[in-house]
């Protein structure tokens, strides 16, 4: 499902190389629910962002569904983010002018979706969210918890591979935290893979299975109660 | 998509109206301008051309300015009547000389002419008669006079009337000219002397040589072709008889052709279009600069808009074809409105200048909506590339 052999991203700062990942192997199966945790800093939004291919790795093999995307172009690595991907984002990244249901919609327009089909599958996911009674809201109009659910009906409603969700409780108050995680194991449990990630310990839990990411590494050496301590 | 991307365009430019309002007012000037500047030269070269026309239509003016000492005779211009391209001739020579009746005096302007010069200039005879054939071969002292001379020297027809002290009978009044009317008002506009009297008299050809000095030598005569069509073929005829008898020396004389005088003034007013219409354009191209400029702070002021469009999907063209969309359409509406107002300026411009029509022209109208169009796409299309181009992960961290 994700592979990911070798993986490193160097970046130029001037004169100096700043190794964000550093040989990085992953691997994540079909419906599994996992978190990535580690301390800022320590490479994980980098990784978050070759796995949701908004940027590529400088080395290494990268295959997301048994396709190799290292070696995809811009216009490519939009079609799979379209396809493919879910975001979610800690500060949820609705566009404010539209109303909820636009935003939803979206990510269908640009897969060329027509527009009867369309109104069902956003119905669908917002329904999903239990936000069909906030339909034609403006996001500014909207709770944090209610914004962050917004954001995960147009993460779903595509029926992408993975759900990728980056700092997703961060701006919230821990009771929609868990209502937020809820949604997520939720989805899980009806077959969606899901990738969190976070530097919360308790939300790192939740999830059935956990990476850690420390100084561009993967560490596999810190047992799962002892995670708290690094972070 | 490109429905989806106008829907996109339309909400951005409704939820800023102010600004795209005062992005669409540098086209809307531009716009109203180029309609506007154009459309009263199209209504001036129509008066223009009514005036020129109103001289008399496809005829040629010969003028003879180096006779050889073999000066042109009044027979021989009757006599090119007899070729088959040309259909009548009349000389004319023209002088000033003082018009007296009774106690009442002016200057007036004395044609010598014949005949045909009634046909070859449209004039109309309200009563009496023109001049004949018989009246120039017996240097007969006859006139016809305008209305002015009628009006200004309280006389009627058969009266006799004072030419420089010689007495002339008048034998036939030309109507009022309705052409003349209108023009001598277009140019009353310019001029504030349009309350003088304007007195014309046609004297026989022959009889003119006792006024002005005894030379019955033709320096000026007109010629109309036997078809209206065949001007042409009429002045190059023309230009072969007036080449044998002047030693085919091309300087001796000139011929100008009255349908190439409307075709110069044609173009002079084209030209004068074009100039304007590209003085408009200029404001045109700064509406342009003014709609770029807008468009590159709204790129940078939705980078982060643009970074969550691109994380879920969007790719370089998706991007790109909502701004350039959305800068052509501002330009468009900023032209369709402009199209509007220059039509309601013109509107009420008719109202207060009578003398002269201001239609809308819809070639230009079209012309100015689709150079508006252009001008969308030419300064558009570096900010949309600019919002295409944006990395997503550096357009996502913007705030």
């Amino acid at each position: 499902m994700i592979i990911f052999k070798n993986i490193s991203k160097v970046y130029q700062m001037g004169d100096q190389e700043v190794h964000a990942l550093d040989n990085i192997n992953i691997h994540i199966k079909k419906g599994e629910f996992v978190s990535i945790i580690g301390p800022s800093g320590s490479g994980k939004s980098t990784l978050m962002n070759i796995i949701g291919c908004l940027d590529t790795a400088s080395d290494g093999q990268y295959l997301l569904d048994n396709l190799s995307i290292d070696s995809y172009k811009e216009k490519d690595l939009a079609k799979i983010r379209n396809r493919k991907i879910g975001f979610i984002f800690q500060n949820f990244n609705l566009i404010q002018k539209m109303s909820v249901y636009e935003n939803v919609e979206l990510p269908l327009i640009y897969q060329g979706v027509k527009s009867s089909e369309r109104k069902k599958r956003v119905e669908q996911a917002i329904e999903r969210v239990n936000l069909s009674y906030r339909m034609n809201h403006k996001p500014v109009e909207l709770s944090g918890g209610q914004q962050q659910r917004v954001s995960i009906a147009r993460a779903i409603v595509t029926n992408p591979s993975i759900l990728l969700a980056d700092e997703p409780t961060g701006a919230l108050d821990s009771k929609t935290s868990s209502e937020i995680i809820d949604i997520f194991k939720e989805l899980n449990s009806q077959g969606n893979t899901v990738v969190l990630i976070t530097h919360d310990n308790k939300v790192a839990l939740q999830a059935k299975r956990r990476i850690c990411i420390l100084d561009g590494k993967v560490d596999d050496t810190i047992a799962d109660d002892k995670v708290g301590d690094v972070v | 998509m490109i429905y989806q991307s106008i829907k996109m365009a339309w909400k951005s430019i409704i939820s800023n109206k102010m600004r795209s309002f005062l992005t669409m007012l540098g086209i809307i000037i531009g716009v109203v301008s180029l309609v506007v500047l154009v459309s009263i030269v199209n209504g001036a070269t129509g008066s223009i051309t009514d005036t020129i026309s109103s001289l008399g239509k496809d005829m040629l003016t010969v003028t003879i300015s180096d006779d050889k000492n073999n000066p042109l005779k009044l027979s021989e211009v009757a006599d090119y009547m007899d070729n088959e391209d040309i259909s009548l001739t009349a000389p004319l020579s023209q002088t000033s000389s003082t018009a007296k009746k009774d106690y009442t005096s002016d200057s007036a302007t004395i044609y010598g002419t014949t005949n045909p010069y009634m046909s070859i200039m449209d004039l109309e005879i309200e009563s009496g008669r023109f001049l004949l054939n018989a009246d120039v071969q017996n240097y007969s002292y006859v006139c016809v006079v305008n209305q002015d001379t009628i009006e200004y020297l309280n006389t009627s027809l058969g009266d006799t009337i004072k030419l420089d002290g010689l007495p002339f009978t008048i034998i036939g009044i030309l109507a009022e000219d309705d052409e003349d009317e209108s023009s001598s008002s277009m140019f009353s506009m310019f001029s504030s002397d349009s309350d003088d009297v304007d007195m014309q008299i046609y004297i026989p050809y022959t009889t003119m040589t006792k006024l002005n000095g005894n030379s019955r030598d033709v320096t000026t005569f007109y010629a109309t072709a036997s078809d209206e069509s065949s001007l042409d073929s009429a002045e190059l005829t023309l230009t072969n008889l007036m080449m044998s008898r002047f030693n085919q020396d091309d300087d001796a004389f000139t011929i100008n052709n009255q349908s190439e005088i409307g075709d110069t003034m044609s173009s002079v007013t084209d030209t004068l279009s074009l100039m304007l219409g590209a003085i408009a354009g200029i404001s045109l191209v700064v509406g342009g600069i003014g709609i770029m400029n807008i468009m590159t702070v709204s790129v940078t002021e939705r980078t982060k808009e643009i970074g969550i469009r691109k994380a879920i999907g969007a790719n370089f063209w998706s991007i790109m074809s909502q701004f350039l969309i959305e800068a052509m359409m501002i330009s468009l509406i900023g032209g369709l409105l402009g199209v509007f107002l220059s039509w309601a300026i013109l509107k009420v411009a008719s109202i207060f200048v009578t003398s002269m029509t201001f239609t809308l022209s819809a070639n230009v109208s079209i012309l100015a909506v689709g150079f508006c169009v252009l001008i969308g796409i030419i300064f558009g299309i570096y900010p949309a590339q600019k919002a295409g181009r944006k990395p997503p992960i550096e357009a996502l961290r913007f705030s």
